[in-house]
């Protein structure tokens, strides 16, 4: 009986809740969690190092109405905004002036391309003493972290713009502004919004990691700090609720440039 | 035409960049002897050249290096295993891929890096606390293009195989995983740029280890010079080690 069921389940489309994908995501979460509960009160490690799942979702619960998770919170969103504002504008110039002069694209584009993928949180000793040890010093290396993949993704875009887009505007002869406004960028938004994508990440990489060095404010001191009090419930759920923001506005981002529908196109 | 002709030639343009960082070295170096610029907070670069011959001979290093590439080499080979292992398993068994895909691409946008407290409780003030960060921090990217490799197999290829009736085991060997192979190496090396990455900056961050050690203990000694060299030897090793892995990736592309 249950052979013949499987056979016909097979072959007639089931309803959305019985599809194999969503079962089998169901089946993972499932099964690691138990996994994760079993382990906890095994005490086969550390106690506390995994905690129960009653413990972390108490804790998240506790920190979603605290007053001072979300004064913490304003400050890293108030730091990784004016990082990602700064290093934005200050990548976009750079790429739109490399991607339109040769010359210069070719002369400066190296140092760009090879300096972007080194450790940035090394800086920050640097930045400490240039800009203090207050937010100063975060917001900076949050604009070092996110400038490199965004003058480069903007370059790279600027190189690939179709060369009769450029034509088009030569021919109404635009000027440099008009240019720029109406066939550079509209152009390239995809290369653009992805490099904005890459720099946020590293943006919110860059400011929390300061912030865990150095700090008495912000989401970073905040796991730092619960850590150093060996609260492990809270920092799992600091960790947790960090993890769901940056893939949630990453994918906002992707979705608001239409990142989703660049291969249909 | 004469700016195209030079942004074509071979010399002007690395002339023209090399020119303008050795002018700018000697701007800072001239704004601080005059006093401009504190030289309390950025040293002079003479000052920072001369601090090199010090941190090899007294602080040790290249022993230093040695101990992150050994961090770093770990990190990549427990990538070569589990990450290429998971994308062929996730490859070969299409409903797992297709309901964790978008995790592992979500993981990759996640700040994984921030979760080294975590690592701290867990494995201790170790050398595995810093390599497991590197690992699965990378992992990721290696996941995906091993999948992304696979999955572009030419549909040529696969037929000629068939045609010589060749098992399951055998197209997997023999066709599918030498096509994959230099997008896996592209996966594997942004692995590996990652790791080392994400190593420096957990050992700056715990003071423990190689390299990213050493800025922290010359920052706390207030020792500006050698601070700044350290994160020059730093930056140099990380641009030698890219451009490393960029010419092996070149050589293992086939030219089209």
């Amino acid at each position: 009986m249950a052979h013949a069921g499987q056979l016909t389940a097979a072959r007639t489309p089931r309803p959305a809740l019985a599809d194999p994908v969503t079962m089998v995501r169901i089946a993972i979460i499932v099964g690691v969690l138990a996994f994760w509960e079993v382990l906890s009160r095994s005490g086969w490690l550390y106690r506390d190092v995994v905690p129960s799942l009653v413990a972390i979702s108490k804790a998240v619960g506790e920190l979603l109405i605290d007053k001072d998770y979300y004064w913490n919170l304003g400050w890293t969103g108030f730091e990784v905004a004016v990082a990602l504002g700064i290093g934005g504008v200050g990548g976009l110039l750079a790429g739109l002036i490399l991607g339109s002069n040769k010359l210069l694209g070719k002369s400066f584009e190296p140092y760009l391309y090879y300096l972007g993928p080194t450790p940035k949180i090394i800086f920050f000793p640097v930045m400490i003493m240039w800009f203090g040890i207050g937010p100063g010093s975060k917001i900076a290396l949050g604009t070092i972290s996110c400038f490199f993949p965004i003058a480069l993704s903007t370059a790279a875009g600027m190189r690939q713009i179709k060369p009769v887009l450029i034509s088009v505007g030569r021919t109404y002869r635009a000027n440099a502004w008009q240019m720029m406004t109406k066939i550079y960028i509209p152009a390239m938004r995809h290369p653009i919004i992805n490099g904005i994508r890459l720099g946020l990440g590293v943006a919110i990489i860059g400011t929390l990691l300061a912030e865990t060095k150095l700090s008495n404010k912000g989401i970073g001191f905040l796991i730092i700090n619960a850590y150093s009090t060996f609260d492990m419930p809270r920092m799992y759920a600091l960790l947790i609720v960090l993890f769901v923001l940056s893939i949630g506005v990453n994918a906002l981002v992707g979705r608001f440039g239409g990142l989703d529908k660049i291969k249909r196109s | 035409m004469k700016a195209d002709a030079m942004a074509r030639s071979r010399v002007i343009p690395p002339l023209i960049g090399f020119g303008s960082l050795a002018l700018s070295v000697l701007a800072f170096e001239v704004l601080i002897r005059l006093n401009v610029i504190s030289k309390f907070i950025v040293p002079p670069p003479s000052e920072i050249a001369m601090s090199f011959e010090r941190i090899i001979v007294e602080e040790h290093v290249l022993q230093r290096f040695v101990a992150t590439g050994s961090e770093v080499l770990t990190a990549a080979a427990m990538l070569t295993v589990v990450g290429v292992s998971i994308g062929v398993l996730l490859f070969q068994v299409d409903i797992l891929r297709r309901a964790t895909e978008t995790w592992v691409a979500a993981m990759a946008a996640a700040p994984i890096v921030l979760m080294y407290p975590l690592f701290l409780v867990i494995f201790g003030r170790s050398p595995w606390t810093i390599i497991m960060i590197g690992f699965v921090a990378a992992l990721p990217p290696v996941i995906l293009k091993t999948i992304e490799g696979l999955a572009g197999t030419r549909r040529v290829l696969i037929n000629v195989g068939r045609s010589f009736s060749m098992s399951e085991s055998q197209l997997f060997w023999k066709i599918m995983l030498p096509s994959a192979l230099p997008t896996i190496f592209v996966g594997l090396r942004l692995g590996l740029i990652f790791a080392l990455i994400n190593i420096v900056g957990v050992e700056f961050l715990i003071n423990f280890g190689g390299l990213g050690q050493l800025i922290n203990e010359l920052a706390e000694r207030y020792d500006l010079a050698g601070t700044y060299a350290a994160i020059c030897f730093v930056i140099l090793v990380s641009i030698i080690v890219f451009a490393l892995t960029e010419r092996i990736e070149r050589w293992l592309t086939p030219a089209n």
